[in-house]
């Protein structure tokens, strides 16, 4: 599926992950955070990056993982994200969708 | 029914998302708890409230003294796959327990204690029940903090009402 986000064109699978993570921008993601109802603010980005950093070097992703991560705690993770903090804040890092069941 | 009723059901199951998942643990081995803890946690991961009532066996999943003392049971388990009389072997449950926690590890599955701390986190609600606290002369203080009250099973439905809560009895 292919859709127009901020003047680029973005693949997305069903679910609306991006498919590759390349055509990311920050605009993306701040676009993708409106979908999810969420505004991003400064105390966002870093769990992003985080998200990204962790994709990129192949580690599966869990909730565990973020709250040992040192950039937020399980606590703030959900604040930040609600509603499926892991699900909603892979989708805006444009990574995709986690396999985890913890 | 025509086709457009079909759909039309179709729609309402697919809006009837799930709210609110009241667990209920009455078992202390091991594999029951983190099947309760796993299904809590998943549910706060979709979004969807969770609250578990620990009573009877299963308060001990929530006792400071043996949260990380919990076993597998190896006698009248048929999946474990040995023989009765040799599951009942001194140090036999050890052994399985100690087993299953390394391959839980391996999965990233936290210890009992630390699974506690992140269902608090995750804003899970976690309640004791008062006439299994009475039965087994239980305190307050002999529970972990992350326990919110200990409540009586009225209140624990009084808790579950609210379209598309489900309650299970684990």
């Amino acid at each position: 599926m292919e859709t127009t986000i901020a003047g680029q064109t973005i693949d997305l699978n069903n679910e609306g992950y991006l498919t590759d993570i390349k055509q990311w921008t920050k605009e993306v993601a701040m676009h993708i955070a409106q979908e999810e109802g969420i505004t991003l603010t400064d105390g966002h980005w870093p769990v992003i990056e985080y998200l990204q950093e962790q994709y990129r070097n192949e580690v599966p992703l869990s909730i565990r993982k973020v709250g040992k991560s040192g950039v937020v705690d399980i606590k703030q993770f959900y604040a930040l994200f609600p509603g499926g903090p892991l699900k909603k804040a892979s989708r805006i890092a444009g990574i995709p969708k986690p396999a985890s069941c913890i | 029914m025509d086709t457009q009723a079909m759909e039309n059901t179709a729609v309402e199951k697919k809006d009837a998302k799930v709210q609110k998942m009241m667990l209920i643990l009455s078992k202390a081995t091991i594999d029951n708890v983190y099947a309760c803890f796993i299904l809590a946690n998943g549910a706060r991961m979709e979004g969807i409230e969770a609250e578990i009532f620990f009573t009877f066996f299963g308060l001990e999943a929530v006792q400071k003294k043996k949260l990380e003392h919990l076993h597998v049971a190896t006698v009248g388990n048929p999946a474990m796959h040995i023989p009765t009389l040799l599951g009942g072997l001194p140090g036999m449950e050890a052994f399985a327990t100690n087993m299953m926690k390394k391959e839980m590890e391996k999965l990233d599955i936290p210890p009992v204690g630390e699974f506690i701390e992140i269902l608090e986190a995750s804003g899970a609600k976690l309640w004791a029940c008062k006439l299994a606290m009475d039965m087994f002369h239980l305190e307050r203080e002999d529970l972990v903090d992350e326990i919110s009250d200990v409540i009586t099973v009225g209140d624990f439905y009084q808790r579950a009402q609210g379209e598309n809560t489900h309650l299970l009895f684990i």
